[in-house]
């Protein structure tokens, strides 16, 4: 191979030049291979435009998370940049003077998602406050003096892009080579504010330049406290400290575990010198929750993950990273995958464009959707000769294809208001029989009819015991989420709802009377039985009594507002039956919904392990050869040689070995060459077999399981415990 | 055929040495061996028979469909598996599919249904068994009450302590079992020569073992095939893994056997001869191996595209996956600048690879003071051309030399930069734990099983194994070119040295040559005049690691020259011949 050296590890390979066609991009590879070219290349177009949307909508979801927490930050900074220009001369204020103004984010573990809340800090800081915004990393800063170049750096070389149009090009160069001290900082900060008109022509955006103090502040921002060395921070600190009257900093620190880090890292004597505030940002589950919300559970968007999917995403979410950007990545990576493994997709879009598409459905098309198995069984519930026509006549499911979309579209419509309103409805019971996030209520709803399940058994049960303020409040919520439903079922169950909160609120004088009247009776059944009690205390008799109390209960007539109640109850219940069935009993489901979770949980969230360990403990499954199909946990002594090894291997304790490991190899193979173990000399191990052996174990050592170990000749040591 | 089965096995060293006497010897006759195979199949049966039911269902879908939803089944029970290992699932469910429990041992230890397993396999195949005996295999299967006798002195040893050596067949190995004394007979000590001990190993080793299930990756019948006997086992008391773990670590001893490879007529093959060895031999299961690759090679478009729309490609799974990342280079990246960069070479740094970067990629002249300022102009120039693609090609992006947390960083960077692509490949066992949850977002991996089961030749040739002899090529070659820059005394001297080594190669007990005489016969030779001088050369040949000194047991310095007799005597001839 080319790619091989003793001398070299790295193999640059250019394309000669003559030949420099185009490069292929995405969307050839994308549709390469697939057996036809249009639409796979309309797909990937479909795809990206989808992609791009959501993404849009992501990032929008972003802003308005974290607007307020950014929202307080900006005013601290403002306060603070106040407190420098009005400096007076008494006593606390000079006290006050040599602290620092400090905010501390605190993010969060999901260290991926905080990159997103940095840039939008920075950006809009830039905009609103001071120019002079800088932010650090850790790993760029492993000593004082790195730090203190990539702050100069990053400060004044911003100002310097800014100044090249009037000075020469040159002028980065000897700018970088300034003396790297915080006097040369203030030096060329007081430049740069006595010539105000010098910036901000030189801006961009001159109109918010002018809107900036006199004296912006300049703005440090440690993007991971964590990762940061405690000493050059202190180091750092201590310095700054001491020019506070001429330059007015300020610092914000990202944390993503606890304020108290800061006093971790921090001594007293450097944290006095700090005012610190604290801000919070909103937990990321909330995040989640608002981007599922604006991403899947909206008829809006035609793409859809299915329960399983999901729950793989919220899984890896939940348990791995907490990361909202892993969460989108993998609903992008669902995306692609259904757009690229499902050729029906390219019906996969908003609704008059897809029935737009439907119309122009070519005959393979129509024969991919005769197989789908939601249209099979969707045939196979109609009369014969529409039976005959749906299988003949390509025209006619066309037709009825657009017809199933348009069906399909109000399905999502009715679909994700009811689940919102069950949602309100079991999200405050005891015990969350639904699950207390939507998300679970959704799922769940996605994998099956939800009516068929004891939980929403119990949950209605729990919504027919529920006092009348909170269920009306509930209702009242229902109400408010069908308003803007437009398709008549919707306006429907709108109208439905809101004759009966009315009724619940209205007929207060009336109810009242036989409410009170049950309540009494209740309370007397309840004293009677009291009384009972304390008389006798076995558990027999109190059964019995029990028993008795509830057939009581179930024969007594029931009040107006139980009635009621139990109507409003039974209302509900009609709606979920009606509008909450799974996607999967909708015709042509298939072209919405992405099913295949499992390749997305091979590609996110792989096991690398097991599966080395499954290739060497059972080659078969990956070898289909009769030869080694075993027993579990039995080897098979044809296996190859790197299997036999390695379960040879797991029979040792902490060190092996090798001249044993060599015999009980030798014997194995001799074994599987059907020759007599006794035939050969003793102890005599032919040179080929050495030779494998050796490669085997190297091999295991590259793998790491073992490796060479001075404690005694001739042994390696186990790097794994047991069986593993 | 009767088999053996030792049952007071896992337990804590307290009780061991209690309960040392009633050690239990059981005789499996034939019957309940059948009993055992036959409950297993009848498991079998029945799960098998639920999966085509479960297929048959749907009698609409074609191929494809039922596929995938035996897929899906598959998994349920991962999900099942996944959450169980996050201790919230419930109990039942030990072991299905490609979950971790399956492969790896947390929970559930299936003791007896191992042994159930070993008797089996053993009595269908006999002549295929695995056992470790070589010298006299027919001892192990034919006499089963020897094996006893041993297995209960050796669980006696504990209590009477280290005095009473039943087994000890030479006077070296009382010896030596007297100087390291162990406290407790593990039975991962291998106190004897004999092999039935070992086989008394694998009788307690194996149920400390996975019931390891096959991953199948498509069909949801294996997995329901394991499910019975997972679940039968499922009540049994815990052996505590635990406890073992601490055992076998908490002693700084581990008793293995002290024989060594000097036994072998060719104690050690060199790499030459390893690689005539192994080349001319055809390997097992290449059609299936090669089957297995071209499903691997299926892929590639796919991950053209995903290259290019952000993801980075990793590839996990046994085998070498160079021949795979090699084919994917020629048939897809001939036509765009790329980048091979093998992580296992031993000498690969940040700095090569980067330099290769800015050098020939980017055709940058010049040099950067620190890599931070370097990849700041890979960043700043790959940003100022979008439409100028690079491929990274990393072959064990885990190597050795790649696995400091900044290159880590540095590549995460370079990955996350729009237009440079990476694919990569891992193959140590611990290799994801190099990244941390940023790490890991800048790289976007996106994770792809290639198990190719083709031996890693080019990984492996660098690793200095033991079992490898040194060429001493390289050896004698470096000797020669330091030996030529030197003095002619200088020479003189270590020629001296290297004949007295020679000279006393046969002597098992040299240590090497005291300073003293060394000085004597040097001073003899004419080669020096004062100690001093001597010193002064010693301390060169030492920078350059031509020799090594050693102190004695009476505090005299001895010297050595660390290279194997016949490199030395090659040396000496080539220097004879000038």
């Amino acid at each position: 191979m080319t790619t091989s050296s003793v001398s070299k590890g790295c193999f640059v390979f250019k394309p000669s030049s003559k030949r420099k066609k185009r490069a292929l991009d995405a969307e050839d590879y994308f549709t390469n291979g697939s057996e036809d070219y249009e639409t796979s290349k309309e797909r990937f177009q479909l795809c990206q435009a989808l992609w791009e949307n959501m993404r849009a909508e992501t990032e929008k979801v972003q802003d308005e998370l974290s607007k307020k927490m950014l929202d307080s930050v900006l005013e601290f900074v403002r306060k603070s940049s106040a407190s420098f220009l009005s400096r007076e001369e008494d006593w606390a204020s000079r006290m006050r003077a040599s602290e620092i103004p400090t905010a501390a984010l605190v993010l969060g573990v999901n260290v991926p998602d905080h990159d997103m809340t940095f840039q939008s800090l920075s950006d809009r800081l830039q905009q609103t406050v001071t120019p002079f915004v800088v932010s650090v990393q850790a790993k760029e800063c492993a000593a004082l003096k790195h730090l203190l170049q990539k702050f100069l750096q990053r400060l004044m070389g911003l100002s310097v892009t800014v100044d090249e149009e009037e000075e020469e090009a040159g002028a980065e160069l000897p700018q970088r080579r300034v003396h790297c001290s915080l006097s040369a900082l203030c030096d060329w900060y007081r430049t740069v504010c006595q010539k105000p008109s010098g910036i901000s022509p030189g801006k961009k955006r001159s109109s918010s330049a002018m809107e900036f103090p006199p004296r912006p502040p300049v703005i440090l921002i440690f993007k991971d406290l964590e990762a940061f060395s405690s000493c050059v921070l202190q180091d750092f600190i201590l310095i700054c400290s001491q020019y506070t009257q001429q330059l007015p900093l300020l610092f914000i620190f990202g944390i993503a575990t606890s304020p108290c880090t800061i006093q971790r890292t921090l001594p007293h004597s450097v944290t006095s010198l700090l005012c610190i505030e604290l801000f919070q940002s909103l937990p990321c589950t909330q995040h989640l929750a608002t981007v599922i919300d604006k991403l899947v559970l909206t008829p809006q968007q035609p793409f859809k993950p299915s329960g399983k999917v999901l729950q793989v995403l919220v899984g890896l979410f939940l348990y791995h990273d907490f990361s909202v950007r892993n969460f989108i990545k993998g609903l992008q990576l669902s995306l692609l995958e259904h757009f690229h493994s499902q050729p029906l997709s390219v019906l996969c879009r908003k609704k008059e464009e897809a029935v737009e598409r439907a119309q122009k459905l070519s005959h393979q098309e129509v024969e991919r959707i005769r197989q789908l198995p939601s249209f099979m069984r969707f045939v196979e519930k109609q009369e014969p000769e529409e039976q005959v026509q749906l299988l003949t006549s390509d025209d006619h499911v066309k037709e009825v294809c657009q017809k199933l979309l348009e069906d399909l579209r109000r399905y999502h419509k009715n679909f994700y208001p009811i689940l919102r309103c069950l949602h309100v409805l079991t999200s405050s019971l005891p015990k969350y029989p639904l699950g207390k996030q939507m998300r679970e209520l959704h799922v769940s709803c996605l994998e099956r009819n939800v009516w068929e399940t004891e939980e929403y058994e119990s949950a209605l049960q729990l919504l027919r015991m529920l006092a009348k303020d909170e269920l009306v409040a509930a209702l009242q919520k229902c109400v408010e989420i069908l308003k803007p439903g437009k398709t008549k079922n919707m306006r429907d169950a709108l109208q439905q709802l809101g004759t009966l909160t009315a009724r619940f609120q209205q007929p207060d004088s009336s109810a009242d009377p036989p409410a009170a009247e049950g309540s009494t009776e209740g309370k007397e059944d309840d004293s009677a039985p009291g009384q009972g009690l304390q008389k006798k205390t076995d558990l027999f008799h109190l059964q019995k009594t029990l028993l008795e109390m509830k057939e009581s209960r179930r024969s007594k007539k029931k009040s107006p507002f139980e009635l009621l109640r139990n109507e409003t109850v039974e209302y509900i219940d009609s709606l979920v039956k009606m509008h909450l069935a799974t996607p999967e009993s909708q015709p042509l489901y298939e072209v919405y919904y992405y099913t295949s979770s499992g390749t997305l949980r091979r590609h996110l969230n792989a096991t690398p392990r097991t599966s080395i360990q499954t290739a060497l403990s059972h080659p078969y499954c990956y070898l289909q050869n009769e030869a080694l199909k075993n027993e579990a946990g039995a080897i098979s002594s044809s296996a190859p040689d790197l299997c036999i090894v390695y379960k040879l291997h797991l029979e040792c304790g902490r060190l092996i070995n090798l001249y044993d490991w060599l015999e009980a190899y030798s014997t194995v193979v001799t074994a599987a060459k059907g020759d007599d173990p006794d035939s050969g000399e003793k102890g005599k191990i032919s040179e080929v077999r050495h030779a494998r052996f050796i490669r085997a174990v190297s091999e295991l050592e590259f793998l790491g399981f073992v490796k060479s170990t001075k404690q005694k000749t001739d042994h390696v040591a186990r790097l794994t415990w047991g069986g593993c | 055929m009767l088999m053996v089965a030792c049952q007071s096995e896992i337990m804590s060293p307290q009780k061991r040495t209690k309960d040392a006497g009633i050690l239990e010897v059981r005789f499996v006759g034939d019957a309940d061996v059948l009993d055992h195979i036959v409950d297993k199949q009848e498991g079998v049966k029945v799960s098998k028979s639920s999966v085509q039911k479960l297929v048959t269902l749907k009698p609409s879908r074609d191929e494809q469909q039922a596929e995938l939803q035996e897929e899906e089944d598959d998994e349920v029970f991962n999900e099942e598996v996944y959450v169980q290992a996050l201790g919230t699932g419930p109990e039942e469910n030990g072991s299905a599919g490609t979950g971790g429990a399956a492969v790896f041992t947390f929970q559930t230890i299936k003791r007896s249904n191992k042994m159930a397993q070993m008797a089996s396999e053993w009595a269908r195949t006999p002549g295929k068994s695995v056992t470790f005996s070589t010298p006299d295999p027919p001892d192990e299967c034919s006499s089963p009450p020897r094996v006893s006798k041993r297995q209960a002195s050796q669980n006696k040893t504990p209590q009477k302590g280290k005095k009473v050596q039943f087994v000890s067949t030479t006077p070296h190995r009382l010896r030596k079992r007297l100087s390291a004394p162990s406290l407790k007979s593990d039975s991962d000590s291998d106190l004897s020569p004999s092999h039935s001990e070992d086989e008394d190993e694998d009788e307690e080793e194996k149920p400390a073992r996975t019931e390891a299930e096959p991953k199948t990756p498509s069909k949801a019948a294996a997995a329901a095939l394991y499910k019975t006997p997972a679940k039968k086992s499922k009540k049994e008391p815990e052996p505590s893994l635990l406890e073992e773990y601490f055992e076998a670590h908490s002693s700084s001893k581990v008793v293995t056997s002290d024989r060594t490879l000097q036994r072998l007529q060719t104690p050690r093959l060199d790499q030459e001869t390893l690689f005539r060895l192994l080349d001319g031999k055809p390997s097992c299961y290449s059609e299936e191996i090669s089957r297995l690759n071209k499903e691997h090679e299926k892929h590639f478009s796919r991950w053209m595209w995903q290259l290019q729309l952000g993801f980075s490609v990793l590839l996990y799974g046994l085998g070498s996956k160079r021949a795979l990342l090699e084919q994917f280079r020629l048939s897809m990246l001939s036509d765009s600048t790329h980048l091979v960069i093998n992580g296992f070479f031993p000498s690969i740094t940040l700095k090569s690879i980067l330099n290769s970067i800015t050098g020939e990629v980017l055709e940058h002249q010049g040099n950067f003071r620190t890599p931070m300022d370097q990849m700041d102009f890979i960043v700043k120039t790959m940003r100022e051309d979008p439409e100028f693609h690079v491929y990274l090609l990393i072959h064990n992006i885990e190597g050795p030399m790649l696995r400091a947390e900044r290159t880590q960083q540095t590549l995460g960077q370079l990955a996350s930069l729009p237009n440079m692509h990476l694919l990569a490949s891992i193959d140590h066992i611990n290799a994801p734990l190099v990244w941390d949850q940023s790490k890991m977002s800048q790289f976007n991996w996106l994770w792809y099983e290639t198990t190719t089961y083709l031996p890693y030749v080019e990984e492996t040739s660098y690793e200095n194994s033991l079992l490898v002899q040194q060429s001493g090529a390289l050896a004698l070659s470096s000797l020669t070119h330091v030996l030529r820059s030197l003095t002619p005394n200088a020479r003189g001297i270590f020629r001296l040295l290297a004949e007295f080594q020679l000279e006393n190669k046969d002597n098992p007990s040299y240590s090497g040559l005291s300073f003293q005489d060394f000085y004597q016969r040097c001073r003899e030779a004419f080669l020096v005049n004062s100690d001093i001088t001597l010193r002064t050369q010693l301390t060169e040949f030492r920078d350059h690691k031509l020799i090594r000194t050693k102190k004695g047991a009476d505090g005299v310095e001895y010297l050595l020259i660390p290279i194997d007799t016949g490199t030395l005597t090659d040396f000496l001839e080539k220097e004879e011949a000038e």
